[in-house]
């Protein structure tokens, strides 16, 4: 699709530029030839394994804790408890103060004398290996006595549901309303108002590699050096400092190759709290890696949000409101830092989002549960509040009988509008619905497709075709956690350095995860500083090592940290020009550095290589100018300022059939706008990647609970992420409008194929099942869910 | 996910590995382990010793003798999914191989451990019952033959004694007027039925005769649809699909429901009952 990418001359346009294309990523040969170095592969002298003693219950009062037998099993160090634990590691409060009215209970690493999900820790065994540890602790004999669990969402305000935390007087974490424009009278004066309720499994985000950590206190220096899979090394770094009661400078957070993280790894986990305070107290390294199992239990949730949604809409097809009710169920604790009452946030936000419609109502409800906790998980918020706006839209163009695409047209907002804001008051400074619908209708060939379903369906095969346009929040500022008090940065760093030799390093607090940061950074870094790709060598994820910084989250790798790398590596180049100037007694504006080499800027002529230069820098310093002092590092820093968030838009199709409750994907297409593409392979595959785990939530994957809040579904066998047999081919487009707030001009591309994937796919479902007037609103959409669906309409037809 | 302390034996034969399991209150055998090893691993299983048999020579062929087709204990589906004599002569196993699993599952795993494991989803329990094989079982007494009718007792229980082994599974030959057929619903490829029918049939006329349909995840054991078998020789496919409801007894599971199981299985049958009817295969 390079083809897609414009190529206009900017600033970034440089001679031999490596911005906007598909360069390998430098990690790519270290990664497939095994060796890579993740937390599991870390073994430090006098290593011992710790395993959690987890709660089968939802809900328990733990009345006592004997550890006799397990404390004389073989090879076991330590057994510890929620109440030892509590002397080194102090409770957290999820909380943010921008989020008014947010309340939750504070948390333990291990529980002390209630656990409230299934799966939560109640005691930890430390042993010489895993396998001994795991032995020991089916030794510990933990004696409950059961409490009444809360698991169902939708009654857990009820006067007559216990309250899980006392002190919190009820199960509301959050609640949010909001109304804009005039919903009441846009309803009223509305051809048709159409209704309907929404449903969003929890599922979770299955990392190749689990949550792992190696917490090596050291009592000679009185440092703790945390390894750690995590996207945002500073943050871990100021909370372990808080909770264990160290200076800041005292903890050093190192985070290697990571397997994956999509959101799971952005979290302070209670077992990794422990796992750093059970290395303090024992004053050597101690490893956690949670088995696939633990996983399930404990790795955030997401999703499980209930929605009610109401949309009118004129006979012409012009929408005149929106109005959304949201539930959702967090699980007994608000997660720290970030907080759980993020994602209805986002629903109200974002709900209506790419339309112009101005009158919009919403309440959003986040309540307690005994279950586990969830949090943010890729696309936070964006695949319900496009699947609930998307859904309505269908459902209001199919009681006029208009095209679904008709209707987006007539209502999604101008491409010459901006810049403008939502009817939430989100800033848009350039979003481009209209051209990006184009290209998709031209990549997918709506005509034809449409024509094939018709010629189908006299066939008896039953095909659809489904649309979802969606807007993307990336790039945050501070808005999202700062000014709530978190000390989560939002600004990045990068530091660029010329050595003697001429190579570049750049070391960045942006973080890989297996995404492809280090490949853009070193992309941006070889273009701003003019050498070969090769030479650049980025480092990251150590708090001892990169400047401070934010991370990985929130689609804010490239945009953000590139940009802090982009302004560095230009800085670098600066200075090398003025160093070139002074060796050769020329004006530095009339040089450059292109390929490695100080050049003639008008010419291209090679004046001198990097090589030599470094070399005059470095060795013989006394032959430059008197007073002249060369400087071969460059910091720079940048964080978003013109808006809070940069938002991107895009639009996405789904094509497929639906025979015996399956459905089967046959197409889907993405145009996406993220801006500025720095690396076309790596966009479109974020975007797939992002569309696979976006069906994935769609048809798959559900983290299923009984009414006494147990897992029913923890394993590989049973829980269903996407596999690549059922899904489609993905094809990817791009609509590139630049955000100004940044030389790059770059946007987030994370998320967007997750934002509209379910939707997508739930109104090709619901296109498919038109015929038998048979719709599906509750993800996942399972077999079973759609010939329920089927059996009630034909239900409803004989009566 | 660690496995509990167990000891290990090697068996040399099939009787030393009967010895071994004489020997032993409490022990498992291991052949391709791929359903035993995820299970010891989760401490669903905690076996004082597990004997492996790998290495019994003799177990790993594929041989006809006696007008049967003789699958050894120790054969691996890939192996099986090669064998010329598996696709001439058992053509219902070589169709119903490529919906086991996976391919590094399909390397490892053995028939024998899946029918002697008898999970209620699994293929090869429901293939056997569809061709009425018998299963040859070694014992302290030397070997004995179970007819497939007779063979499971219940949720992962079957006619094999605690001190005996399954070594061989003996296929009736395919023939010119045999027709066999396959189908199963899964959520994703490769991943247990919700709901799976293996069939097989001999042409009489333009009619079927000797209907055997074994369903498989629909119950604690493969199981056998007759009231459907009967309708489907009398030429009636409808009949057979009304049938199922007093043949099958599903119970739900977070997978599918009672009602889903019992659609999917009409739809099924609607299939294989066309694939029976397919010219000579």
């Amino acid at each position: 699709m390079s083809g897609d990418v414009p190529s206009p001359l900017t600033a970034l346009d440089r001679p031999n530029s490596y911005i906007g294309r598909a360069v390998p990523r430098p990690n790519l040969k270290r990664l497939t030839e095994g060796r890579g170095e993740y937390v599991s592969d870390i073994s430090l002298p006098r290593m011992v394994h710790v395993v959690y003693v987890r709660s089968p219950h939802a809900h328990a009062r733990i009345v006592s804790i004997d550890a006799t037998a397990a404390k004389a099993a073989k090879g076991v160090v330590a057994v510890v408890t929620g109440a030892e634990i509590a002397q080194v590691c102090t409770p957290w409060v999820g909380v943010l103060s921008h989020m008014v009215g947010l309340k939750s209970a504070p948390q333990h690493p291990i529980a002390v004398d209630r656990a409230c999900w299934q799966g939560e820790a109640v005691a930890a065994v430390v042993a010489r290996t895993r396998a001994l540890a795991e032995d020991a602790a089916a030794l510990v004999e933990v004696e409950y006595e059961p409490l009444t669990p809360v698991t169902d969402m939708m009654t857990a305000l009820d006067p007559e549901t216990p309250v899980i935390h006392e002190s919190l007087g009820d199960n509301l974490a959050f609640e949010r309303n909001f109304s804009g424009g005039d919903p009441a009278s846009a309803f009223a004066a509305s051809d048709h108002v159409i209704e309907a309720d929404f449903g969003f499994g929890r599922h979770t985000g299955v990392t190749l590699e689990p949550r792992a950590m190696v917490a090596d206190f050291n009592p000679g220096t009185g440092r703790l050096t945390a390894y750690l899979g995590t996207q945002a090394p500073h943050m871990i770094q100021n909370i372990l400092s808080i909770h264990l009661a160290m200076p800041e400078s005292a903890i050093r957070v190192v985070c290697k190759d990571v397997g994956g993280s999509f959101g799971i790894k952005v979290h302070v986990y209670a077992d990794e709290m422990a796992t750093a305070a059970l290395s303090k107290l024992l004053q050597r390294p101690v490893k956690f890696v949670a088995d696939r199992l633990e996983s399930f239990l404990t790795d955030i949730h997401a999703r499980d949000h209930r929605v009610k949604g109401k949309v009118g809409v004129m006979a012409d097809g012009t929408i005149t409101a929106f109005e959304i009710d949201d539930v959702t169920g967090i699980g007994p604790y608000s997660v720290y830092p970030r907080t759980s009452a993020v994602e209805a946030n986002q629903v109200v936000n974002l709900t209506g989002g790419p339309y112009t419609c101005p009158n919009y109502k919403a309440r959003a409800r986040v309540v307690f549960q005994n279950k586990n906790v969830t949090c943010q998980y890729r696309a936070v918020g964006h695949p319900i509040a496009t699947a609930v706006t998307e859904g309505l839209v269908d459902l209001a163009a199919q009681k006029i009988g208009m095209d679904p695409v008709e209707i987006r047209r007539k209502n999604l907002v101008r491409d010459d509008a901006y810049p403008c804001a939502s009817a939430t008051g989100l800033k848009f400074e350039a979003l481009s619905h209209h051209a990006a619908l184009d290209k998709l209708l031209a990549m997918m060939d709506y005509p034809r497709l449409r024509a094939e379903q018709a010629e189908m369906r006299k066939k008896g095969v039953h095909r659809g075709i489904g649309f979802a346009s969606f807007i993307e929040i990336t790039n945050p500022g501070a808005a999202f956690y700062g000014v709530g008090g978190a000390r989560i940065s939002s600004q990045d760093g990068a530091v660029v350095r010329l050595d003697a030799a001429g190579a570049v390093t750049v070391q960045t607090s942006a973080t890989e995860q297996g995404q492809g940061t280090e490949a853009v950074i070193a992309q941006v870094v070889a273009t701003a500083v003019g050498v070969p790709l090769e030479r650049v060598r980025v480092i990251s994820g150590d708090t001892d090592q990169t400047p401070y910084g934010g991370g990985t989250w929130a689609s804010r790798a490239a945009g953000i940290g590139g940009e802090a790398a982009w302004q560095a590596g230009k800085a670098l180049r600066e200075n090398v020009l003025a160093v070139a100037g002074a060796i050769l007694q020329a004006e530095a504006g009339t040089l450059d550095v292109r390929e490695g080499a100080v050049v003639d800027a008008d010419t291209g002529r090679e004046r001198m290589p990097l090589t030599e230069l470094g070399r005059i820098v470095y060795f013989r310093p006394d032959t430059l100018p008197t007073g002249f002092q060369a400087e071969l590092m460059a910091v720079r820093h940048y964080v978003p300022r013109g808006y809070p968030f940069a938002f991107t838009n895009g639009v996405q199709a789904s094509y497929l059939e639906v025979e015996d409750g399956f459905v089967k994907l046959l197409g889907h297409w993405v145009v996406e706008d993220c801006g500025t593409i720095l690396n076309p392979q790596l966009v479109d595959e974020q975007v797939r990647g992002g569309v696979v785990q976006g069906l994935g939530g769609a048809l798959f994957e559900h983290c299923v609970y009984d009414s006494e809040g147990q897992l029913q579904n923890a394993s590989m066998a049973d829980y269903l992420v996407p596999m690549a047999c059922e899904m489609p081919d993905i094809q990817v487009g791009h609509v590139v409008s630049p955000t100004a707030d940044s030389e790059l001009g770059a946007k987030g591309a994370g998320e967007a194929g997750t934002a509209g994937a379910p939707a997508a796919v739930m109104n090709a479902i619901n296109d498919a099942l038109s015929p038998f007037g048979a719709v599906v609103t509750d993800m996942p959409f399972t077999p079973d869910r759609i010939l329920g669906a089927l059996r009630a309409a034909k239900a409803a037809q004989g009566a | 996910m660690k496995p509990a302390p167990f000891a290990y034996a090697k068996a040399r034969s099939v009787a030393h590995a009967v010895e071994l399991l004489s020997a032993h209150d409490d022990a498992r055998i291991i052949a391709g382990g791929q359903s035993l090893v995820a299970m010891l691993n989760m401490r669903l299983a905690a076996p004082e010793i597990l004997i492996d048999i790998n290495d019994i020579p003799g177990l790993s062929e594929v041989s006809v003798e006696d007008g049967f087709l003789r699958i050894g204990a120790l054969v691996r589906y890939a192996q099986a999914q090669r064998s010329p004599l598996v696709s001439t002569h058992a053509p219902l196993i070589a169709r119903a191989i490529p919906h086991v699993a996976h391919a590094a599952i399909r390397s490892r795993g053995t028939l024998g451990g899946s029918v002697a494991f008898a999970d209620p989803a699994a293929e090869m329990p429901a293939c056997m019952l569809a061709l009425g094989a018998r299963i040859v079982i070694a014992g302290v007494d030397g070997e004995r033959e179970v007819a497939i009718d007779d063979f499971f007792k219940g949720l992962y229980e079957t006619a094999i004694g605690p001190a005996e082994m399954l070594v061989a599974l003996r296929l009736p030959l395919h023939g010119p007027s045999r027709r066999v057929a396959f189908g199963e619903y899964a959520r994703r490829r490769g991943d247990y039925a919700m709901v799976g029918l293996a069939a097989t049939a001999r042409a009489q006329g333009a009619g079927l005769a000797d209907v055997r349909l074994a369903y498989f995840s629909v119950g604690l054991n493969a199981v056998r649809a007759q009231g459907a078998e009967a309708a489907l020789e009398a030429g009636d496919v409808e009949g057979a699909v009304a049938a199922l409801d007093g043949d099958l007894d599903p119970d739900g599971d977070i997978h599918a429901s009672r009602d889903t199981k019992m659609h999917l299985a009409g739809a099924l049958l609607r299939r294989v009952a066309a694939e029976l009817s397919e010219a000579a295969q």
